[in-house]
């Protein structure tokens, strides 16, 4: 194809097959077409693409070492800048971002930034063996040492750019395995566990030090890390406190919150039978709210077996908040969406398990605090939906456990931490924030982006303080 | 009214820089193990971090290994100066009888904790404390916080027949009273706790009850206090998944508003909790449990 033509489109597994599995959907670019799409790159030298990604991957670089067929070293120039580009390249919403300001996308479809970031990534994780050993910039810095509460998307990116950097690094996990919400969230079949292990491989490649299973705020806290041993804090503790609807019967047994669902799945890995945590296999499952989690939670319900499944939203197909490719994804694979319509109650069986949900149907009304048009519901409309299982998947507050046992830690009045948007610092000297723990949900880029604005702030705190050139 | 207790001097255990900490240092190792009845298990885990930090009603997560399910342990005694905490448990399924299996001197693969709220502990002025079969080794931290905090403090432990009291050496040295009570009278009183209460609230001057043991235990504890307007604290133990506000599977009503267990408990108030819900969400996976209990029996799980 030539330049200006139209993107080459992703492989995928065929949506009867991928649905009885955990394999990965998008199925990568070959090297042709990795070559062909790179080729449709025009290489601005504004590089407009560059201002749309949070982490400043130098993009017509990377593609323009594509095109010269050394795709390992795109794949490392990507890592000057970011240490997850095989992550990135599969959950990023690019058309948001990068591609959103391609100039291609003015006339036609922008350069597929993202699946040439996945395919660079890949290659060189096919054609190499171990990790690039990459050299700290001041080695005089291994002396100071920054501690980073959680081991997520902005704890591994605020640790593998201050890694780099020299310092000594330590991650606390609160949970026995790493990732964060890029394990317990966001399912294999989208991010597959090899490729998550790899990248967080990558980063304690580094000289990043993991330690798992520490609750900061309850096994120590922050101030005690100040105290006894490190120059910085960096908090990415995310958005681990599921949003409830706080209608009757959300208490009952076949209720759980996104969160709970994909934990189970996800972590705990209760679809398999050799693994100790249960789980009830839905026959009907809704699925309420239309967000990336929520159609996370309604693909991993069909992978397990599900027989009909639900997304309740009760605003319209516009207001959807998930990727747009999610959503596609998601109709390809059979799930149905009930749109404008609202639970108002979940009814219980005699065990007090959930066997329905009723309904109210909405309409859209005049656009309210966030742009999107306001539900109203219609008098009178209630209706039945008969399920098994539910998933209450509107979103998360900030966890409680950093900002309830942090003396002098200033939060907004809904949880989130108060920082510095320019360095990351919050209320206490020393000790940075950012990713969802400050924003409340968010996206797994938007976290890194915040982390490496943190990065750079907490290479600033230390170095004033101890007078470092 | 929460008992202050300033950072601990002990600097947890060894580790006086927590920047030095290794994933390899960052151990949990089985340093003592006994069996207190046929079904109850005592393991003193060497854990000087959370040994450190741990306070009466706390509890950790544990994990046994890669196939294992996270299982949230009271924490039923501990000492910052040894670095050990100990947790005392019934091998009554797949995850408690895995946990069983470790003996001193092995690592157990994940112990997290001190997590929820610590129990707290005032100056009542007479107070119950009642502890249903293994409820009982949660029970007593809890009653010697109180009693240090200069409460005068009955203690009432309870269990189907003699072998499976426990601790009564343990709890008789503290208590200003002690009262055993079993429920085919081989020892102590013949009856339920729930008895033995209801004369002690007849009698008068009970401040606050403290209850620790199985679910209807603690239901009908409260059930009898309600009507003397007696303060009733319950230890609950929902079902679980990750133990840190996360996933809102451990959630309970109180007092109409719903409540996460794991950060907003395990203590609440009894007359408050929406019993039938928590035992209809306890129960929803009884089949699923008891296959794998079975599983786990015949050793056919990894």
């Amino acid at each position: 194809m030539a330049k200006g033509g139209p993107r080459n489109p992703m492989p995928r597994q065929d949506a009867a097959e991928r649905i009885k599995n955990f394999e990965e959907v998008a199925l990568g670019y070959t090297e042709e077409m990795a070559l062909d799409e790179a080729e449709r790159c025009l290489g601005c030298k504004t590089k407009p693409c560059v201002a749309g990604c949070p982490v400043n991957i130098d993009i017509p670089g990377f593609i323009g070492k594509i095109v010269e067929r050394d795709y390992i070293g795109a794949s490392r120039l990507m890592k000057e800048t970011n240490s997850l580009p095989a992550i990135c390249g599969r959950v990023c919403p690019q058309e948001e971002q990068c591609e959103k300001l391609c100039v291609l996308a003015k006339k036609g479809e922008s350069v597929a930034v993202g699946r040439l970031e996945r395919f660079a990534a890949d290659y060189e994780a096919a054609h190499t063996n171990g990790f690039e050993v990459v050299k700290p910039q001041h080695p005089e810095l291994a002396g100071y040492h920054v501690a980073v509460v959680g081991s997520g998307p902005a704890g591994l990116t605020v640790a593998g750019d201050l890694a780099k950097m020299g310092y000594g690094v330590t991650i606390f996990e609160a949970l026995h395995k790493t990732g964060g919400v890029l394990r317990y969230g966001i399912p294999e079949f989208r991010l597959p566990r090899e490729i998550l292990d790899r990248e967080i491989n990558y980063v304690q490649s580094l000289g990043v030090k993991f330690i798992t299973n520490i609750i900061v705020g309850r096994t120590f806290k922050v101030a005690d890390l100040l105290e006894k041993g490190f120059d910085a804090v960096f908090v990415g503790s995310g958005a681990g406190a599921p949003k409830l609807m706080g209608i009757p019967g959300e208490n009952l047994s076949g209720v759980y919150s996104g969160n709970e669902w994909l934990t189970r799945i996800n972590l705990m890995r209760a679809h398999h039978a050799d693994y100790a945590t249960p789980i009830k296999l839905p026959k009907k499952a809704c699925i309420i709210g239309a967000g990336n989690t929520a159609m996370d939670c309604t693909r991993t319900a069909l992978r397990v077996g599900a027989e009909q499944v639900t997304i309740v939203y009760r605003r319209g197909r516009q207001e959807m908040p998930a990727r747009a490719e999610e959503i596609e994804n998601a109709e390809h694979e059979g799930v149905i969406f009930k749109l404008l319509t609202n639970p108002k109650r979940f009814i219980g069986d005699e065990n007090g398990a959930v066997k329905a949900m009723e309904c109210l149907r909405m309409e859209l009304g005049e656009p309210d605090d966030s742009g999107r048009r306001r539900p109203i519901a219609v008098p009178g409309s209630e209706f039945e939906i008969e399920c098994d299982t539910v998933i209450v998947a509107l979103g998360q507050n900030p966890n409680p456990l950093i900002r309830t046992t942090t003396d002098g830690l200033n939060t907004q009045s809904w949880g989130g931490i108060i920082i510095d948007p320019e360095t990351g610092m919050t209320s206490i000297p020393g000790v940075f924030a950012g990713g969802d723990a400050v924003t409340g949900e968010a996206t797994v880029i938007s976290a890194m982006g915040a982390a490496k604005i943190a990065a750079v702030g907490i290479d600033k705190y230390i170095r004033e303080k101890h007078g470092l050139s | 009214m929460i008992r202050k207790e300033a950072m601990n001097d002990h600097a947890y255990g060894s580790v006086c820089n927590l920047a030095d900490l290794t994933p390899e240092s960052v151990r949990n190792t089985v340093v003592r193990k006994e069996k207190l009845s046929p079904v109850l298990t005592l393991l003193e885990i060497n854990t000087p971090l959370i040994a450190a930090s741990a306070r009466a009603g706390q509890f950790v997560m544990v994990w046994t290994g890669e196939h294992g399910e996270r299982l949230p342990m009271t924490i039923s005694d501990w000492d910052p100066v040894k670095g050990t905490i100990t947790i005392i448990f019934q091998e009554v399924g797949r995850g408690t009888i895995e946990l069983g299996r470790f003996e001193v001197g092995d690592d157990i693969p994940s112990l997290a904790g001190p997590l929820g709220r610590p129990t707290e502990i005032a100056n009542y002025g007479t107070a119950v404390v009642i502890g249903g079969g293994v409820g009982t080794a949660i029970a007593r931290p809890v009653a010697a916080a109180l009693k240090k905090a200069g409460n005068k403090l009955i203690t009432i432990i309870g269990a189907r027949e003699k072998s499976l009291i426990i601790l009564e050496k343990e709890m008789n040295a503290i208590s200003d009273r002690l009262i055993i009570t079993t429920d085919d009278g081989s020892y102590g009183r013949k009856g339920l706790v729930t008895d033995a209460l209801k004369d002690l609230l007849d009698a008068g001057g009970i401040d606050i009850v403290v209850a620790i043991g199985p679910m209807p235990m603690m239901r009908f504890v409260a059930k009898t206090t309600e009507p003397y307007g007696v303060k009733t604290i319950v230890s609950l133990d929902p079902i679980m998944i990750d133990g840190t506000g996360m996933c809102g599977g451990c959630r309970v009503t109180v007092g109409g508003k719903t409540m996460f267990t794991c950060v907003d408990g395990p203590d609440f108030d009894g007359h408050q909790v929406d019993w039938d819900e928590l035992g209809a969400r306890k129960a929803f996976y009884f089949q699923e449990e008891q296959a794998a209990k079975e599983d786990a029996v015949a050793g056919g799980v990894r």
